[in-house]
């Protein structure tokens, strides 16, 4: 197992190696030259020269993506053209807004959505299985800033219990930020629950008609035993699956939500970094994205080999 | 004779079909019930219906009486605490029938845990004696082990292991070794009689196999169409058969098609050689860093088929004869030695040689539905193989070639507009023969060709086999995993073990007199109907005097 995990942790850190030559080679060299595309067509040639000697341009690429690596490796990220500040502050200030309202809405959505996928895969074929199944349909139909408006509407306006929107940060009010991440996380997580939902049960079903399954029910167990120690477990792969894609999405995807609920996030950060051409944020965002991504993947990896023992050898 | 179990006038159906009809039994202490019928005969509905676990929308009215409860009419909670305690099932496929997930020693502790309330430690000490009582005692670490770990004959033990772990009063074993080798199989046949022996248990076997049911039982009751059409002690039921399905089953099973009538020319060229052919595989890596290790399934085989002969080639699973029969056939090359099949290997010449050498060798699988596209009508399917002969026969012609085949095979032309679901498994297997009949090989390659059929519709298609061999003068390497067909339909016979050609000669003389130990074992494991009674008769005989 430890031997596994040592193993995809070596394909890890390739994928990542190999990852960032492709965004390097994207985004400073196909283009054209950075420094013009930043300041746009209008640009006057002495602001460009600068701008090239600010960002290194001048450095032979092989140089420029060695240094720019070994930065990461610092982490020094560069400093921001719009903002002037080091990218790494600003990315650090807009994931402690989005990490936790990513992990509240998977853990939100994972709680809502196993017990409801195994409940419906008990009462197979039966209404209420039926009636769960309409309302995950529903769910998934509906899109999350809907979701997000009828919140604000039902908990903000009519109930004034909880903020329409904004952030006070972490170290101003820690009570008062998690009071404002509570509704954009319940919008997030809804859809995602119901996906899973779904997933769930259908997994379940799958495994349900499984030989296994006859011979714990001919050990004696229980319906609901069987359920629970032989099917859940088995059917749990899908589902990480899906949790895992939730996940990358969820960490930047969620533009529309940020803005609606006027919270400094990551979605927002790379959005207004592309509007204003900071190639330099959008950088080191999709870098920092596609570490989380790959890191999450390797996490599903490992929990799929501790859930299932015939995928431990395969490496 | 003290009865532990009774069913009385059992009858179920599913969705308004009749499944089981007015089906009656006892067990006994001690004693075993053999319940023998073809698929689709009920035997393994009625398992099911006496542990309750029938599958949803099954309607069941008739009695189980165990003891002094009528199970028909306890709940499923009450049946918690008899399933698996009281009354335990042992299934056919050892493989799907453990869970991946959880370790040897969890899935047999599970059921005691249950029902005893053990904590972990007193189930896991327990476990340790109930895997020795299957024999498993001396595989240190299995405990620990997960199923896919285990061979399929160990995987079958912690089956059993799981059932009698609670020393439950009826045992119920639905095919319990028809997906074992039958060297495997005799071992689980032995641990089977000697728990019921030992630990006074009734049993109640279920199996296709007259032969094992013969070995097995001291009562047989013959099932077909959801009724159990006769029954009695295993010696005198088989002495005196009175029913014509019976009859009729017994035949089956006995069944060797008419001999052969010209004899084998061997002088002349042979029609297939094969030399000191190899075949590995490689297996997957322990770590980036280790040399790739090599799985050899075929190891430096020889030996050749002359015209019209048939072969015979058996072995367990995994002794490289089926690798051996793709690259037969074309389908992967040899790692060393060379096939000629007509004095030409089809492995180094052009393109159109070896298309036509492909016509010439042709072959039939075990699992006909599997191999056919259901979507495609018969006359397609039997008919692909002729694009082999790169369009030289016209629309019509093809069609009439379709039709010969068919009628060959015994089926109608009328059938070649109809698709596979609408055919019987025996129908499809002769569909999947006329296919390879097709193109008029002088070969055929028939892998496990009536493993997957029951008795009497393999008497059929052995049959038809041996008629195709003297009609139309049809060479045949047949490969299986059950004696009786090889001695039934070939000349020749090949014995391989892990990838080696352990003995070779004339059918008849390898299987009365094995020379190789390998050989002597696998005869002696092969369940036998007449020699299983003879057995029974002279033990009986003891007994009495």
């Amino acid at each position: 197992m430890l031997w596994f995990a040592f193993l995809r942790l070596i394909g890890l850190l390739t994928t990542l190696l190999a990852a960032s030559l492709v965004i390097f080679v994207v985004l400073e060299v196909i283009p054209g030259d950075p420094a013009e595309v930043m300041l746009g067509l209008n640009a006057q040639p002495d602001t460009l020269a600068a701008l090239r000697a600010e960002l290194g341009l001048n450095a032979p690429l092989s140089t420029r993506y060695v240094n720019w690596l070994l930065g990461m490796l610092r982490g020094e990220f560069g400093v921001s053209y719009t903002y002037s500040v080091p990218v790494s502050e600003l990315i650090g200030e807009r994931i402690q807004v989005s990490l936790p309202l990513a992990t509240g809405a998977l853990i939100l959505s994972t709680v809502i959505a196993i017990p409801i996928g195994v409940y419906s895969a008990r009462y197979h074929g039966k209404v209420i299985d039926t009636g769960i199944m309409s309302i995950a349909q529903i769910g998934i139909a509906i899109p999350n800033f809907w979701i997000a408006i009828l919140l604000v509407y039902v908990f903000a306006i009519v109930l004034r219990v909880l903020p329409s929107g904004g952030f006070p940060g972490w170290d101003v009010s820690f009570f008062g930020s998690l009071q404002a991440l509570l509704l954009p996380v319940i919008a997030l997580a809804l859809p995602q629950a119901s996906i899973l939902a779904r997933v769930m049960r259908s997994a379940l079903l799958d495994v349900l008609h499984e030989d296994y399954i006859r011979t714990a029910r001919a050990k004696g167990l229980s319906n609901k035993a069987t359920l629970w120690r032989h099917g859940v477990r088995n059917a749990l792969i899908p589902v990480l699956t899906i949790l895992g894609l939730q996940f990358s999405f969820l960490i930047a995807g969620t533009v529309i939500i940020e803005n609606l609920f006027y919270l400094p996030g990551l979605g927002r950060l790379i959005f207004q970094g592309i509007t204003q051409r900071d190639l330099i944020v959008v950088k080191s965002s999709v870098m920092l994205l596609v570490a989380l991504t790959i890191f999450v993947t390797f996490l599903v990896d490992i929990a799929y080999a501790a859930i299932d023992p015939r995928l431990r050898r395969r490496a | 004779m003290t009865s532990v179990f009774s069913a009385t006038d059992l009858c179920v159906s599913i969705s308004g079909k009749p499944i089981l009809r007015n089906v009656s039994f006892d067990l006994e202490q001690g004693k075993i019930l053999g319940l023998v019928g073809e698929s689709g005969s009920g035997k393994s509905m009625s398992a099911l219906s006496a542990m309750q676990l029938l599958p949803e929308g099954a309607h069941q009215i008739g009695d189980l009486m165990f003891e002094g409860k009528n199970l028909t009419r306890a709940t499923d909670t009450e049946m918690t605490h008899v399933r698996g305690k009281d009354i335990s099932m042992v299934f056919q496929e050892p493989l799907t029938a453990l869970n991946p997930t959880r370790t040897i020693g969890e899935q047999v502790a599970e059921g005691l845990r249950w029902h005893q309330g053990l904590t972990r430690k007193e189930a896991m000490d327990q476990t340790i004696d109930v895997l020795e009582r299957v024999g498993l005692g001396l595989e240190y670490g299995l405990i620990d082990r997960f199923p896919h770990q285990l061979s399929g004959g160990q995987r079958q033990r912690v089956v059993i292991a799981i059932a009698i772990a609670c020393k439950p009063k009826v045992l119920i074993a639905d095919e319990p070794t028809t997906a074992l080798d039958v060297t495997v199989q005799a071992q689980i046949l032995t641990l089977l009689k000697d728990i019921v022996r030992k630990e006074q248990m009734a049993m109640l076997l279920i199996s296709h196999d007259l032969a094992v049911v013969a070995d097995m039982a001291d009562t047989v009751a013959i099932m077909k169409d959801g009724v159990i059409v006769e029954r009695g002690p295993t010696c005198e039921l088989f002495d005196n058969l009175s029913h014509p399905y019976s009859k009729k089953l017994f035949e089956a099973s006995n069944h060797v098609p008419v001999p052969r009538q010209e004899p084998v020319d061997e002088v002349t060229q042979p029609l297939l050689q094969v030399s000191n052919v190899l075949r590995e595989y490689p297996l997957p890596r322990a770590s980036i860093f280790t040399r790739r290790q090599w799985h050899r399934a075929v190891q430096h085989v020889s030996f050749h088929v002359a015209p019209r002969q048939s072969m015979g080639l058996v072995g367990e699973s995994g002794c490289g004869k089926s690798t051996l029969a793709r690259t037969i056939l074309g389908l992967t090359p040899p790692n060393a030695g060379h096939i000629q099949f007509l004095g030409k290997d089809p492995y180094s010449v052009s393109r159109k040689d070896r298309q036509d050498l492909q016509l010439g060798i042709q072959a039939v699988f075990q699992d006909p539905y599997g191999s056919f596209d259901p979507r495609h009508t018969v006359e397609r399917t039997v008919g692909e193989p002729l694009h082999l002969m790169r369009n030289e026969l016209s629309r019509s012609q093809r069609k009439k070639r379709v039709h010969e085949v068919l009628e060959s095979v015994g089926l109608s032309s009328a059938d070649a507009n109809k698709y596979p679901h609408e055919f019987s498994g025996g129908q499809r297997q002769r569909i999947a023969i006329a296919r390879a009949l097709v193109t008029n090989p002088s070969l055929i390659v028939a892998d496990e060709p009536v493993s997957a059929l029951d008795v009497s519709i393999r008497a059929q298609i052995l049959d038809l086999f041996a008629d195709l061999r003297d009609r139309l003068g049809m060479a045949y390497l047949f490969i299986s995993h059950d004696l009786s067909v090889v001695q039934a339909i070939t000349d020749r016979v090949i014995v391989m073990n892990a990838g080696r050609i352990v003995e070779e000669g004339p059918t008849g003389e390898v299987f009365s007199n094995p020379k190789h130990p390998y050989t002597r074992i696998l005869v002696s494991a092969a369940p036998d109907l007449n020699e299983a009674l003879r057995r029974r008769r002279e033990k009986e005989n003891k007994d009495t005097h």
